[in-house]
């Protein structure tokens, strides 16, 4: 048995994710009116909690170490999961959390680049993070630095973006094994099912065409994802996690209205009970 | 660094202002270690066949992906390289606009964005390929610096002072094969610091790019028939030179920007907003193209179609002077 599939480290990843959510809860419900993008940033959280609990190599104290993972959010709009995996991996306080989407914070809706608090790139105009992953991908290949590699997570609907084609292409042209794609499949963009909107069914079997190797995995399933993160092959790894939009909220699973809405207290409130944490 | 010798100066000129980014190329790994040079399928384009087979780990063909070639570019940029890339000017501004904004705007990543072809210069090929917006374009991206440089001489200027230069710039390459010789000596050349090419007391013409050139022969030719006309060489666009152009609108009578762009957005629009913040300022003729696509032609056809030819632009500065006068 790999060691990262063994019973205390999945216990581990599992926790995270639970805090992660009801973190996630706790920073949409707070931007009040705003709202906040509560359905992608849901569907991601145990790929987040997976690779800053587990796979990836980063180090709060030493955050622009040579030698750590790169991890890109393509799609801007799971910045909460984003942010929600940093305070778990100690880039952000709890504090600095509850500050999301304020006129003052540096947790902007979409991520802005911050390389001390682990954001290493910003986002939020889709299609854009492969490009920046596979430029890194060979500055550390130029640098001889084999130990670093290059995470960065896609929606299947961002997967409509020309550019990110330009980038799998390029990838796989440039034999970037140290990098990793991962696209978070919740199957509903912005209007409606991704399947309605612009169909990109055959996710894995395109990327398989540019020249990837595609693994398709449960997106919710610890032990998958945890498997799917092992070690580099010999072409750019492409995951394609099959999740729910909304993932662990009854009401916002598989709900397209919950792509971006508020939260009232009442409703968090209720959540809150249901689960059994503490707020 | 490279040397102003006459047989350079006439050997840049005669590359016209691609083949000049590509020979200076040849020296940047010299002035900075960490270059690296990415090009969207334009290597030979761009004169870098030399520079490919002498540096082929620094030099990365991406294809005809521009917009992917911007943001690999931004990514080694933040791995510490210093990254230059290149494309059709059109390519770089308008396809690119989106990578740019973000990675090279808002990250403030410093790849230096090198527009080939820029204005006329590969006009045979229409107006996808004549870029009139890309000084709108990128200057208007918080962040940016703009350069278009007045001759090839200045293009080597402008390369290898990019080559340490650490924040993004777009670097604006045009002009015709022979390309007019402004520089025929070395000079000094900063970033954001413009030029006063010649006195001249009534009329001040700023100018930037290829044009800078009818420019001078411009003002000779008005100086024949009594004026006095300035020449100023704004080869950087953005940041601005307020000093010298504060010096402009307290001494000249009529102020003149020339550009091988636009009338919408360019260097005309730049010092339009500039000096409109002060009164009692110099009125304003901006000279540059009108507001529609011009058919294919070739360089000096298209310079002519446009009014951007010496006589042109004398005529034109003559024609408003005289209701200024």
């Amino acid at each position: 048995m790999k060691p990262s599939l063994c019973l205390e480290n999945l216990q581990t990843c599992e926790l995270v994710a639970q805090d992660m959510r009801q973190d996630i809860l706790r920073m949409g419900l707070q931007t009040g009116l705003n709202g906040a993008h509560f359905g992608g940033g849901l569907s991601l959280v145990e790929i987040m909690a997976v690779l800053y609990k587990s796979v990836m190599r980063v180090n709060p104290a030493a955050p622009r170490w040579p030698e750590r993972d790169r991890f890109i959010l393509s799609k801007g709009h799971g910045a909460m999961a984003y942010y929600a995996a940093l305070k778990q991996a100690g880039f952000v306080t709890d504090e600095e959390l509850m500050t999301f989407k304020s006129n003052q914070t540096f947790l902007y809706g979409h991520p802005s680049m911050n390389p001390d608090k682990g954001i290493e790139f910003s986002s939020g105009s889709l299609g854009l993070g492969l490009a920046l992953g596979v430029g890194t991908a060979i500055g550390l290949r130029k640098r001889g630095n084999n130990q670093s590699r290059v995470f960065v997570l896609m929606g299947d609907g961002e997967c409509g973006e020309g550019s990110v084609w330009e980038s799998a292409a390029s990838a796989a042209h440039f034999g970037l094994t140290n990098l990793v794609a991962i696209i978070d499949k919740n199957g509903l963009q912005y209007d409606g099912p991704t399947r309605d909107v612009l169909n990109m069914d055959g996710m894995a079997e395109k990327w398989e065409s540019f020249g990837w190797q595609a693994r398709t995995v449960d997106g919710h399933n610890l032990a998958e994802l945890l498997d799917a993160f092992e070690g580099p092959g010999n072409q750019p790894t492409v995951i394609v996690a099959n999740t729910v939009k909304g993932k662990g909220v009854s009401f916002m699973e598989n709900n397209p209205a919950w792509h971006h809405n508020r939260l009232t207290q009442a409703q968090f409130d209720e959540l809150t009970a249901a689960r059994g944490v503490n707020s | 660094m490279t040397t102003f010798t006459r047989a350079n100066v006439r050997t840049w000129s005669m590359l016209g202002s691609a083949g000049t980014f590509g020979l200076t190329a040849m020296g940047l790994p010299d002035i900075n270690p960490e270059t690296l040079i990415l090009t969207a399928d334009l290597r030979n384009f761009s004169g870098l066949d030399r520079f490919a087979s002498a540096h082929p780990q620094r030099l990365i063909n991406v294809g005809i992906a521009e917009q992917n070639m911007v943001g690999m570019a931004a990514g080694l940029c933040n791995e510490g390289f210093s990254v230059f890339a290149t494309t059709y000017a059109t390519f770089a501004a308008a396809r690119s606009a989106d990578p740019v904004r973000v990675n090279m705007g808002y990250m403030g990543l410093g790849v230096k964005l090198v527009g080939l072809g820029a204005g006329f210069s590969v006009g045979v090929l229409g107006p996808t390929h004549i870029s009139l917006e890309d000084i709108a374009f990128m200057r208007a991206i918080p962040n940016m610096t703009v350069i278009s440089p007045a001759d090839c001489g200045e293009t080597v200027k402008a390369v290898e002072a990019l080559a340490t230069y650490p924040g993004p710039a777009y670097l604006r390459l045009g002009g015709g094969v022979p390309h007019p010789v402004v520089y025929a000596g070395d000079y000094e050349f900063r970033i954001g610091r413009a030029i006063r090419l010649r006195q001249g007391q009534d009329i001040t013409i700023v100018a930037t790019g290829p044009v800078v050139y009818e420019s001078l022969e411009a003002a000779k030719l008005l100086e024949a028939q009594g004026l006095r006309v300035g020449v100023i060489n704004m080869h950087t666009i953005k940041p601005l030179d307020t000093d010298i152009l504060q010096g402009v609108y307290a001494s000249a009578r009529l102020v003149v920007t020339v550009e091988e762009h636009s009338i919408i957005g360019g260097l005309g629009g730049a010092v339009a907003e500039h000096k409109s913040q002060f009164p009692g300022t110099p009125p304003q003729l901006i000279i540059g193209v009108q507001d529609y696509f011009p058919h294919a032609g070739d360089y000096r056809h298209l310079l002519t179609e446009t009014g951007l030819t010496a006589p042109q632009i004398a005529r034109a500065i003559q024609s408003r002077w005289s209701a200024v006068a």
